[in-house]
């Protein structure tokens, strides 16, 4: 699906931790970042929304989250439990401030 | 058009229609499953016969790539790309430059058992990966129960040499005792990993050494998605189960001669985030009745199950010739039929 370039890596998750089949998957992604199908298989549309909504893509633009930054703000706007997010949190102590703990 | 073996042959549109009608009747027998439509196999034979090298599928219908063994394929030395590369190197590229779904890690020795000893290493390193990677990252490695046998340095005496002899019931024992050290040794290499922040553990060919593998590896889900909480992505090794015990059962299902629909509700009701069917790929046979054959198994597959069906395609499976250089043309069409005919949720 093109990975970051596109929503590859959120339909991933959805099918991992939710169990999702990929056109449910799909449409759990679509509807957590307000977009249409078409869109999210759209590799210059995507690249605008990621930045927008800071979840990490493909480039590596400065100031822009990378990594686990990007996974966090992932897991608050997909509403995944991600297991490094959690740890992290935990181990800062700012798991209070999450949904994802 | 090539055959099994990947040698180019030349077929005519007749000749791959009756050689995909031959592949869907002979895995409907086999597994007692429906064959296809007379559509679903036009279909395929539109997506043999496309003139380009390369085909694809309509925007929308893309699915998720999820990998076995990728750290490896870069930097394996004799067998892979043997690319001097960190692992922390291959998880960015993949995702940065490949356009991966997803990333796995493991080792050169790419078998749970000799993972155990290094597990704390290995976990160092998928630490370090998480940090600064986006995509999912599992961590992987095959059950083997092979080399938990004396033949191959392990502690149990060998149940292929034990029937020989005739000592069919200390053959089941030794099997037995093997399957129970690779479900613990699973369970302890995923509480590791999933310890380091592992997004989900990968089983790569499970099954290969028989029912008491597949005995072994259903135990090790049940334990790893239950009471770590860790998801598990299974990719079987073939079409069936291999009955090297003959008497093992999970939840009251005898394993051994389980074909992939029957596999996949197994790995499901143990708790499986993702199924992932194989069927050997018959380097007698050409191409596309290797591809009719596997897409009959599959699709079944994906009517079967709830979780989402990912299929192996690589070499020498689902279709794919038995050659380390996969041809272009025939990775393309296979996963064209799997994603069109089959609805696979992902490759």
């Amino acid at each position: 699906m093109g990975g970051l370039r596109t929503a590859g890596d959120l339909v991933a998750r959805a099918q991992i931790e939710k169990k999702l089949k990929i056109h449910d998957a799909k449409s759990y992604v679509a509807q957590k970042l307000s977009i249409d199908l078409e869109t999210m298989t759209d590799e210059c549309k995507m690249k605008e929304l990621r930045e927008r909504l800071d979840i990490g893509h493909a480039l590596s633009p400065l100031g822009y989250a990378k990594g686990l930054a990007a996974k966090i703000r992932i897991a608050q706007l997909c509403d995944f439990k991600i297991n490094c997010v959690t740890k992290f949190l935990e181990k800062t102590k700012l798991s209070g401030a999450s949904p994802t703990s | 058009m090539r055959t099994g073996s990947g040698l180019l042959i030349k077929m005519t549109r007749e000749h791959i229609r009756s050689d995909i009608e031959d592949g869907v009747k002979e895995a409907s027998q086999k597994a007692h499953v429906p064959g296809l439509s007379g559509s679903e196999i036009d279909q395929i034979v539109e997506i043999m016969t496309e003139r380009t090298t390369l085909v694809g599928v309509e925007p929308g219908r893309e699915v998720v790539l999820t990998t076995d063994g990728s750290y490896m394929k870069f930097t394996g030395i004799s067998r892979y790309a043997g690319i001097p590369m960190s692992k922390e190197q291959a998880v960015w590229t993949s995702e940065r430059v490949l356009g991966f779904d997803t990333m796995d890690l493991g080792t050169t020795d790419y078998s749970f058992k000799p993972v155990k000893p290094i597990a704390i290493d290995e976990a160092h390193q998928l630490e370090n990966c998480q940090l600064f990677s986006i995509v999912p990252l599992l961590y992987g490695a095959m059950p083997n129960l092979g080399v938990y046998y004396q033949s191959l340095g392990g502690k149990w005496p060998s149940p292929v040499d034990l029937m020989k002899q005739g000592k069919i019931a200390d053959a089941r024992t030794a099997q037995e005792n093997a399957a129970r050290d690779l479900t613990r040794d699973i369970t302890y290499v995923a509480r590791i990993m999933y310890q380091a922040g592992a997004d989900a553990l990968n089983l790569d060919t499970t099954g290969a050494a028989g029912d008491a593998e597949f005995y072994a590896s259903l135990q090790a889900i049940q334990s790893v998605s239950k009471e770590i909480g860790m998801p598990v992505e299974v990719g079987m090794s073939g079409e069936m189960i291999q009955g090297m015990h003959l008497e093992l059962t999970y939840k009251g299902k005898r394993l051994a001669g389980l074909w992939p629909h029957e596999q996949g509700k197994l790995v499901q009701e143990a708790g499986a985030s993702i199924f992932g069917p194989s069927v050997n790929t018959r380097i007698g046979k050409s191409f596309p009745w290797n591809v009719g054959f596997s897409v009959t198994f599959v699709k079944k597959c994906v009517e079967e199950l709830a979780i989402p069906v990912h299929v192996n395609l690589g070499m020498g499976v689902c279709g794919i010739p038995m050659v380390e250089t996969v041809p272009v043309e025939c990775a393309s069409r296979a996963a064209k039929a799997m994603i069109t005919v089959a609805d696979v949720d992902g490759i």
